[in-house]
């Protein structure tokens, strides 16, 4: 230490041991520093951490739960069904325009019922209350139950994302000063039809398990289609990434002879891992769409490119999980007159089956969350409202998948597609940690330390 | 038949050579199974591979060959005039493919008997109208030789693909039988069958160099095809991003879009540099506590919940700087309080939140560095009196200084390839300032701009996205390589 070497040209002062001089407090003082700054450290990035996760529960929460109105609607039969021959083909005719007063009127009817004092005392004033899905929620039934025209119906309807919004301390008196879509007078009345229970909050289950709806109608959006997207994405990403990287993986460990070739292909799986994302997605758009004329925004596409991104994942997890398995394993079957192949597939690869699915987990956990890729496929930019018909149409049929469709809300005008935004990572990143447990409890269970 | 159920019916033929080949082989050795040379499953296994693999080779081969043939004599029947004025010869073939279509599905539909969509001529409007009626995407109205050419394309497809059931058939039949003629006691079955897996085996591992290829063509063809339209000298050297809507030239020839990449990569840069700013001393710090302070407790608590920072999807990380971190800093810097700030979409909120994310990539693989670095030098500095900052400081960080280098460079590669984050957080104004609170763009936004927007593919506009694609892959190819040749370098020094 060049103190030292300055200290030894001078005499020596004479200190006791016990005491701490300037310079050991000088030490001390710097160590005290270095490890505080350590803590500071680990500190801050699980503050991020902790910031992280409540912002997403504090603003997500809510996308899970919905206002609806619950009203007697009654089906008129002179709007309905003029001609008064129940005939299915007539009762079609009328479109969700000739239902909305209907569902107007109910509502209003509420009001007066209730002799709450409101200036809105027009069917119109209600459109403001209701969401526009009611209309077709009520068409829906009666093309279902023709013979129930006439009759007074209870239903359950969505309030309008503006209702919502208020009830769930979104939108507040003096923001929508400034809104067309509704009034401070709107919000009076909501107040006083909450107590009577025409309006009222409860868990929603068709935002987990419902179709996107378009730009204005926030209220109605949900994420089960893009989410069935998503599963069969994983699907075409299981069925060729487990078996192409576990095959590789078998020829790296295990056949391949030193030479350029295995050289080249172990130097193109590392470079493949750092690849950015978003490349993959234009290789995807170049290969796969231009050149194979595969179908755009299809799950099919979606999950070859990242089949492509998840290969050096899996391949990563697979050769540690091989090597892992001791040589005697293979001496002893070979020993026996198993071929090299046979002592592969009967004895090394059971062994290390586990490894290779806890590291085929996180890999399909890493693909469910990627988003940049799908940009470019044509995942993004319209309105995922039909759910697949079937497996060809699954795989085949334009959808979305869960992060493209949260990158789509995101990017929507209206506040109200935040919260569900919000929503949808918090149900992503539900599926995420149940993927990660299932891997950790796999390791925790099967793996064996040789 | 439809390829499909050629496909099954062609495995279903494996199955039965399968069977076949084990009861063979078997009789051939008298029922018992111990005078074979291999299992019986290897003789089957055997017959199903020569059955099925010179089958599906010839469907492939011919799958990827007849719409060339079919394409080349169709071609031959349009004359020139029929190609309009500003057409090429590709978009008269799309719409003959169409209407070849149409015509498929206006027969499937049951509209037209099958003889009458092989025949119609005279009527050509009624031809149109029809298929508009069943729905039919049809562009303009036929004319007679498209009419006649999509006629000829709907029968030479018919034709093939009937040669090709037959071909593909005639050939597993003929697999079968050779496989079944050599199938005998002493025939080494599960020499072939290895043999044939381990080429299997060769051929998953070779995807990935297929991949690799693939990400180079496709960058390279379109960006070469981008600099056709382009000139090079402006795409690297004009400072200005200004992509034009409808794109076109300029009364002096020179293209109306200003598609320099230099601000794009300054935005890239600066908002990389913010984020490294945040987290390397983060990340280094937490690294340092972890691997040389921690108590075994404490490390397996911190290590796993600072690297779920890393599990957490990049969209997660985009919506929390739209929505989160950008209100905030408005909040602070903005019109209220400093008045620095615009919007909420700007390099420090993209910076700052790609910041968090490559907190847990720089301390984890710090930490694997700073832990292989030999106890005995600790040890050593110890003795000498340092106290345990010192000996970190001066001989531990030293020591593994290279591998350090070597992570931080790894976290710089991520940030430049980052997409979500700077999608959604950083703006989407091109532009070449040093304030770090106004919104600028990187390669990986205008990437995504460029091909998700209504450009035409073949435009410039569109076709740019490619060459960034590419200025890209060379920019985190090459800190890569960099980052793990001095990662192996240090390495060796201590092994």
């Amino acid at each position: 230490m060049t103190d030292a070497s300055v200290n030894s040209s001078e005499p020596r002062r004479k200190v006791s041991l016990t005491e701490t001089d300037e310079r050991t407090k000088r030490r001390n003082a710097a160590e005290a520093r270095f490890r505080m700054y350590g803590i500071a450290a680990i500190a801050a990035g699980l503050v991020f951490l902790v910031v992280l996760l409540t912002t997403i529960l504090s603003n997500g929460t809510g996308a899970f739960q919905q206002t609806f109105i619950t009203t007697e609607v009654y089906l008129d039969p002179s709007k309905l069904d003029k001609k008064g021959q129940r005939n299915i083909d007539d009762i079609k005719k009328v479109s969700t325009f000739g239902y909305a007063p209907l569902v107007q009127n109910a509502l209003l009817k509420e009001v007066t019922d209730a002799g709450i004092e409101t200036p809105l005392t027009k069917r119109k004033h209600m459109k403001a209350l209701i969401s526009a899905s009611a209309a077709a929620q009520v068409r829906d039934f009666v093309i279902a139950n023709p013979d129930r025209i006439g009759d007074t119906v209870e239903f359950r309807i969505l309030a309008s994302s503006r209702v919502d919004g208020y009830l769930k301390g979104r939108v507040f008196r003096e923001s929508v000063a400034r809104d067309k879509n509704i009034d401070a007078e709107h919000l009076d009345l909501v107040d006083a039809l909450v107590p009577l229970g025409v309006v009222n909050k409860e868990f929603n289950l068709d935002f987990i398990l419902g179709a996107d709806a378009s730009e204005s109608r926030a209220e109605q959006a949900g994420l089960g289609v893009a989410m069935l997207g998503s599963f069969f994405m994983m699907l075409v990403v299981l069925g060729l990434s487990l078996p192409i990287g576990v095959a590789t993986s078998i020829y790296l460990e295990e056949f391949a002879p030193q030479n350029r070739f295995t050289d080249l292909i172990e130097v193109n799986i590392s470079n493949l891992a750092a690849v950015p994302s978003i490349v993959f997605g234009i290789l995807g758009l170049a290969v796969f769409i231009q050149f194979a004329h595969l179908p755009q925004s299809a799950p099919l596409v979606g999950g070859l490119v990242l089949t492509l991104m998840t290969l050096p994942t899996i391949i990563i997890s697979t050769r540690a999980a091989l090597k892992a398995v001791p040589p005697s394993i293979r001496d002893a079957a070979l020993g026996v007159g198993a071929s090299k192949m046979q002592a592969v597939f009967h004895h090394v690869l059971p062994l290390a089956m586990p490894g290779v699915l806890t590291g085929t987990i996180i890999g399909l956990a890493q693909a469910l969350g990627e988003t940049a890729p799908l940009l470019l496929i044509g995942m993004v930019g319209y309105i995922a409202t039909n759910f697949p018909e079937g497996l060809a149409s699954g795989f085949l049929d334009p959808n979305s998948a869960m992060p493209a469709q949260i990158y789509e809300w995101a990017k929507r005008a209206d506040p109200a597609y935040y919260e569900r935004a919000w929503g949808g990572i918090i149900i992503l990143l539900v599926f995420l940690l149940t993927m990660n447990i299932i891997a950790i409890i796999l390791r925790r269970r099967f793996e064996r330390r040789w | 038949m439809p390829v499909f159920w050629l496909i099954l019916s062609v495995l279903g033929l494996g199955g039965a050579g399968y069977v076949a080949g084990r009861q063979r082989a078997l009789a051939s050795a008298g029922g018992d199974s111990r005078n074979l040379h291999s299992l019986p499953s290897y003789y089957g296994s055997n017959l199903f591979i020569k059955t099925v693999v010179p089958a599906f080779v010839l469907l492939i081969i011919w799958l990827l060959v007849q719409p060339f043939i079919i394409e080349n004599r169709v071609i031959g029947l349009i004359p020139t005039g029929e190609i309009a004025e500003g057409s090429n010869i590709n978009l008269v073939m799309a719409e003959v493919r169409r209407t070849a279509e149409g015509l498929d599905n206006i027969v499937a539909l049951g509209l037209m008997d099958a003889d009458e969509a092989r025949n119609v001529r005279a009527d050509i409007s009624d031809v149109t109208q029809r298929l508009k009626e069943a729905g039919q995407v049809v562009t303009s109205a036929i004319t007679q030789p498209i009419l006649l050419a999509a006629q000829e394309y709907r029968t030479s497809s018919a034709a093939g693909s009937l040669y090709m059931t037959i071909a593909v058939f005639v050939l597993a039949i003929a697999g079968m039988l050779f496989g079944m003629k050599e199938t005998h006691r002493d025939f080494r079955a599960r020499n072939i069958v290895e043999a044939s897996v381990k080429i299997l085996l060769i051929a998953a591992a070779s995807i990935a160099i297929l991949t690799t290829v693939g990400i180079i063509l496709s960058l390279i063809f379109n960006t070469v095809e981008f600099f056709r339209l382009y000139p090079a000298s402006q795409f690297f050297f004009n400072p200005t991003w200004l992509p034009s809507f409808g794109g076109g030239l300029d009364h002096d020839g020179n293209p109306l879009s200003k598609l320099g990449i230099l601000p794009l990569l300054w935005g890239t840069l600066y908002i990389s540099l913010i984020a490294l700013v945040v987290a390397v001393p983060i990340g280094l710090f937490a690294a340092i506590y972890l691997s040389e302070y921690a108590t075994s407790q404490v490390r397996s608590i911190a290590k796993p919940l600072l690297e779920i920072l890393a599990g957490i999807p990049t969209i997660v990380y985009g919506l929390f700087a739209l929505l989160t971190v950008g209100p905030m800093l408005i909040s602070i810097f903005g019109d209220g309080s400093l008045g620095w700030m615009k919007a909420g979409t700007a390099v420090m909120t993209a910076g700052l939140v790609m910041g968090i994310m490559l907190i847990p990539f720089v301390s984890s693989l710090s930490d694997d560095i700073i832990n292989a670095v030999p106890q005995a030098m600790r040890d050593g500095s110890y003795g000498l009196g340092a106290t345990k900052s010192e000996t970190i400081k001066q001989v531990v960080i030293p020591a593994a200084l290279p591998g350090i280098v070597g992570a931080i460079l790894l976290a710089a590669s991520r940030a430049i390839g980052e997409t979500m984050i700077v999608v959604l957080g950083a703006g989407a104004a091109a532009k070449l300032s040093l304030n770090p609170f106004e919104a600028m763009t990187t390669v990986t936004a205008k990437i995504v701009s460029q091909l998700t927007g209504d450009a035409d593919f073949a435009s410039p506009e569109a076709l740019v996205a490619f060459a960034l694609g590419m200025s890209l892959f060379v920019m985190t190819l090459g800190l890569n390589v960099f980052a793990l040749y001095i990662v192996r370098k240090y390495r060796e020094q201590y092994d």
